[in-house]
């Protein structure tokens, strides 16, 4: 398996030879700004592309297909027209913290985003308490939808943005628990290390099996509520709200907010192929050592990218399926089935752990 | 075949409508229809019928004061009167004493005079103002003092610390431009206020001065999922009066084609009923079937929503040769594929959820708010006028008749959905044995109706649909009104909300299924 | 120098659209101001994202609305141009579809949704109704044609218009936005002097409010 810290660690003695060591760090982290940012567009067009062609197959329609070949530029035509818009300014909203809101969103996004370790030793924030801080900057995200709905001035956005409230700090409970559950089986909370122990021994959710993959559907359920996507979709709900909480965010301020969405969507199903599916680590099958070196050929990111898109394409089947809960059922359906679920099975991997019960 | 009136006086309707309603069991307000005789005054129509014996009634009143008319209000007895009598009030000025709320609905407050009277100047009156229409929160009653003088209070509708929610006039789900005001506490729904007429076009006003044939191109706009069964009421109306009767190859068709346009407006139901309750996948799955439907209907009269089909006498074109094997294969579809529509839609955990249980109508509560259709008999009442007051090719054909008890929103799905197959198996009663013969009566090109009142009912896809006309023997009508068949529907919105989550009004909503132009007429 | 040129749409010729006239008559008047070329290059690119991501408002209010329904179903599919996504808000839509009827109680709910919408934003009138008044010409509370209360860019009559009607309005609108300035000049001037009196509107409120 290809380490990529061999890259990084070269160009970074390559450059110390020359410029004195503070300066070296401050070219990295420009670069590293930079590729976050590029890979954040390139993967948020892809996203949206993809959504519009899937969700046009699972209902017998076409989808894009007149800009470009396949509709493949339908989304930089988006971009386009969605710069070149108005932004309204409301007489009475609160006019700063109406354009503060899609920032904290992004921010969000954006810090959770640089916790995925991409490749063997392509990580950009890696932490011993890396899963500790994903679940502590994802929270920010909250705060941007609150204040989009407050500072908006008007009713619909306010319920969107009361209902998002409640959702997500519900459901974030279930994610911490789940994650607590495979923190168990891994014993540290270091993103890379997760992954290294999993290609080392076999995948946690292999690994952990019952309880593992009982924590892998919760997370998804988990994690679905916390994108606000369908099902749970209901801080925006289309046909209750009109757009929920960014109903009156126009132009690129309401761009900002349907480039974190799918981001986000991202980053859920990136954290999901992480920690439960092995991230880079290849598919290996004990004994079959040709296949095994066959595998190993393929470079982690492409394993890890194919992984997070697999999950991804899950979140979109159930997204275009599924009807929309009501707030209520949303709320029961977290404190009556999933916390309680999830509690018992931390239990159960504590004891699967305990006696060395995993795979 | 001019209907028969009971004349009684306004001072005297009260205690008449208190007896009709307890003695002689006429639970059911059919219609309440605003008047203006001339000379003789204005007044209302009533007509009522019983559930349970099927008899009808026809009570007409009338107020001769023209300048300060107050008849005494019957929305005590029956609820669906509120609505209909603040109808009256807007478009005649009627005043309906104790009345707990005199506000307009269809036309804007600050509206000049009254419109369906036949000395209003509101053209010249009212011109387009682009204000923004005012929407007062308090009300008037007028009511009789002791010594008779009639004196007025204030009524207030929505408090000042209540968090009122406009749902509409342009929001996603209320299909169109209803304009519901919802009094929330936190996301509970305390009660649903109504406020119509955005899409008023005034319809029974233009009526009156068109010819008989050319009535027949609005029916069609009102109520365009229902397109072919608005305009077979009016024409059989119209027929009725004239005495003329239509060739059996014309009721085989007629017959069929309503059923067919039931099975559409009941898939659109289904699309619209999922995408408000967010699985918008399964909008898809019906609208395919919808457009088989539309095929067929453009092959044999070109249009695909509104079709201009039935005219007085028979039908526009004869069918095409194909007409039979292409409404099979149809049939044969939607059959095959029903069960895909409860696959992604119904057999699922979350929609039975928000389905079963949400926005109960009791029985007794749908008969007074008049909620015919499916909305009817998912509360356990049969109201179904193909089997009341059957008309056309009904009686020669066997249907079941669909019907639940719960109330709920599930029921009314389920209902709808059952028709689509009921009326599947109405059509291929008679697809294959239309008759030879000719599809339109010959008649003299210009129609005078005899003097009279006269009314017919179908079953539209969303309920009862009535059509009276009255008539003083010329060549356009005196007064057309329409029965609408979504204004109870809407209507019952408050009774089945109360105490709902938000998110389920417009679940509520979308299972009512109501087209706001046939409200607003 | 003719620098805007003839707008093109994927396998539709030019000349099978109708009314072509008064498109040359736009670009016309549009290439007698003169720009230079980067401008122009930089409009094409504009122009070329905004004609091909028109978001419209999910707005009816009678049977034509219908038709708009069955031109997002399956059969005609209007995500295939990049019509996809049908906005609910007004603020994040491009294009408002008037769908049927416009009553005088909805015309100042109607004009209010145009002015929430966010520039630039197009109008295009749907069937009989929104054209001229339609069938109900003779009603007391129908408004006759749209046009007396917004810019309409498209009409597109019929009772209702076909969804293949709908497309071809919508195509003829993107023939107009892709001959459209961006950078530096002005396109339509009757919407300029609309928009003048808006602001006048707007200053007035605002004056009022400050004053109170």
């Amino acid at each position: 398996m290809f380490d990529f810290s061999i890259v990084s660690k070269w160009f970074h003695d390559l450059l110390t030879d020359f410029i004195p060591e503070w300066l070296v760090i401050g070219i990295e982290c420009v670069i590293v700004l930079l590729f976050i940012i590029v890979l954040y567009a390139i993967l948020a067009i892809a996203l949206i592309y993809l959504e519009r062609k899937i969700c046009a197959f699972f209902q017998c329609r076409i989808g894009p297909n007149r800009v470009g070949k396949w509709g493949l530029l339908q989304v930089f035509a988006d971009v386009f027209k969605m710069l070149s818009k108005e932004i309204i300014k409301m007489r009475q909203s609160d006019r700063m913290l109406h354009d503060m809101a899609p920032f904290f969103i992004l921010t969000a996004s954006f810090l959770t985003f640089s916790c995925i370790p991409w490749n063997k030793g392509l990580e950009i924030l890696d932490f011993n308490v890396g899963i500790f801080f994903f679940i502590a900057v994802s929270g920010i995200g909250v705060i941007g939808i609150l204040l989009a709905g407050w500072a908006s001035h008007s009713k619909y956005p306010m319920i969107g943005a009361m209902r998002s409230g409640a959702q997500l700090i519900s459901y974030e409970l279930s994610i911490g628990m789940t994650m607590l559950t495979m923190l168990l089986l891994c014993g540290t909370m270091q993103l890379s290390e997760i992954v290294q122990q999993q290609a080392d021994y076999g995948w946690n959710i292999v690994r952990g099996h019952v309880p593992a993959v009982l924590a892998f559907i919760i997370y998804l359920i988990a994690g679905n509520a916390e994108c606000n996507r369908g099902p749970f979709d209901l801080p925006e709900a289309e046909s209750e709200l009109t757009a929920g909480y960014h109903t009156e965010y126009s132009g690129m301020g309401f761009g900002f907010f349907y480039l974190a969405e799918y981001l986000n969507l991202f980053i859920c199903a990136a954290m999901a192929a992480t920690i439960f599916l092995g991230g880079w680590a290849p598919l290996y099958f004990p004994g079959l050592d040709g296949f095994n070196t066959i595998m190993s050929y393929i470079p982690g990111f492409v394993w890890f990218f194919g992984k997070a898109f697999f999950v991804v394409f899950l979140l979109m089947w159930i997204r275009w399926t599924y009807p929309r809960l009501r707030i209520d059922q949303l709320l029961s359906l977290e404190w009556k089935y999933l916390m309680p679920i999830s509690m018992f099975n931390i239990i159960l991997m504590a004891i699967v752990v305990c006696f060395g019960l995993t795979l | 075949m001019t209907l028969e009136f009971t004349t009684i006086a306004p001072s005297e309707l009260h205690a008449e409508m208190l007896r009709q309603k307890n003695e002689q069991k006429m639970d059911f307000l059919v219609n309440l229809i605003g008047m203006d005789w001339g000379e003789e005054g204005l007044g209302v129509i009533y007509m009522l019928e019983s559930t349970e014996t099927g008899e009808t009634i026809n009570i007409k009143t009338v107020a001769e004061d023209r300048q300060n008319p107050y008849i005494p209000t019957v929305s005590d007895l029956w609820q669906i009167a509120n609505i209909y009598e603040r109808e009256v009030y807007d478009f005649f000025g009627i005043k309906f004493l104790n009345h707990p709320d005199m506000r307009r609905i269809f036309l804007r407050e600050d509206w000049v005079g009254y419109p369906l009277r036949k000395d209003d100047q509101t053209e010249l009156l009212n011109k387009l103002r682009m204000s923004d229409a005012p929407l007062s929160d308090t009300t008037k009653e007028y009511f009789l003092t002791p010594d008779g003088k009639v004196a007025e209070k204030t009524n207030t509708v929505w408090g000042a610390d209540e968090y009122v929610v406009n749902v509409g006039p342009q929001h996603p789900s209320t299909h169109g431009v209803l304009h519901m005001r919802a009094s929330l506490d936190g996301e509970v729904v305390k009660r649903v206020g109504l406020v119509l007429g955005y899409i008023h076009r005034g319809v029974e006003k233009i009526s009156e001065s068109l010819t008989y044939p050319q009535l027949l191109a609005l029916t069609d706009r009102l109520d365009y999922f229902s397109a072919m069964q608005n305009r077979h009421a009016l024409c059989m109306c119209i027929e009725k009066a004239m005495g003329l009767e239509v060739s059996p190859r014309v009721q085989y068709i007629r017959t069929i084609m309503d059923e067919l346009q039931r099975v559409a407006s009941h898939l659109i139901y289904y699309a619209c009923m999922t995408m408000d309750t967010g699985a918008l996948t399964a909008f898809f799955y019906t609208f395919r079937e919808r457009e088989e439907i539309c095929k067929i209907f453009e092959d044999n009269f070109g249009g695909r929503v509104i079709q201009n089909y039935n005219t007085i006498g028979g039908v526009m074109y004869d069918i095409q040769p194909d007409f039979a094997a292409e409404v099979k294969k149809v049939s044969a579809n939607i059959r095959k594929r029903f069960h895909e529509y409860q696959d992604i839609y119904t057999g699922n955990i979350i929609a039975k959820n928000r389905m079963i249980g949400v926005g109960k109508i009791s029985r007794e509560d749908a008969i007074s708010l008049g909620t015919t259709g499916p909305v009817g008999r998912a509360s356990g009442w049969m109201n179904d006028v193909r089997r009341r007051h059957p008309y056309a090719l009904y009686e020669n054909v066997e249907f079941k008749d669909i019907i639940r008890t719960e109330g709920d929103t599930n029921a009314r799905h389920w209902n709808r959905m059952e028709e689509i197959l009921e009326s599947l198996n109405i059509i291929d009663q008679l697809i294959d044995n239309i008759p030879e013969g000719e599809y339109q009566a010959k008649r003299k090109p210009i129609i005078k109706l005899p003097e009279g009142s006269y009314y017919q009912a179908v079953e539209s896809s969303r309920g009862e649909l009535g059509v009276f006309i009255e008539s003083k023997g010329d060549k356009t009508p005196y007064r057309v009104h329409y029965r609408s068949s979504s204004l109870p529907l809407a209507n019952a919105m408050d009774t089945a909300c109360r105490g709902q989550k938000f998110a389920d009004l417009i679940a509520i909503g979308a299972s009512m299924d109501f087209v706001i132009p046939d409200i607003d007429r | 120098m003719a620098l805007i040129k003839k707008p093109n749409i994927k396998s539709i010729p030019y000349e099978e659209f109708k009314d072509n006239e008064t498109l040359e008559q736009m670009i016309d008047q549009l290439n007698e101001n003169g720009t230079n070329v980067i401008v122009t290059t930089a409009d094409q690119l504009m122009n070329w994202g905004r004609s091909n991501s028109v978001w419209p408002m999910n707005f009816g209010t009678s049977c034509c609305a219908i038709e708009l329904m069955a031109m997002g179903a399956a059969r005609f599919d209007m995500a295939r141009f990049g019509f996809e996504v049908t906005r609910t808000s007004p603020r994040q839509a491009d294009l408002i579809l008037v769908c049927g009827t416009i009553t005088y109680k909805m015309a100042p709910v109607l004009k209010r949704l145009y002015d929430q919408m966010a520039d630039p934003k197009y109008v295009i009138a749907i069937g009989g109704c929104t054209c001229t008044g339609g069938p109900f010409t003779k009603s007391y509370h129908v408004v006759k044609g749209v046009d007396k209360i917004l810019p309409v860019d498209v009409y597109v009559p019929g009772c209702p218009p076909r969804p293949e009607a709908f497309y071809y309005g919508m195509m003829q609108l993107q023939r107009k936005m892709k001959i459209e300035n961006y950078f530096g000049t002005v396109n339509r001037k009757e919407i300029d002097a609309y928009k003048r009196e808006e602001e006048k509107k707007e200053k007035e409120v605002i004056n009022t409010e400050q004053e109170a």
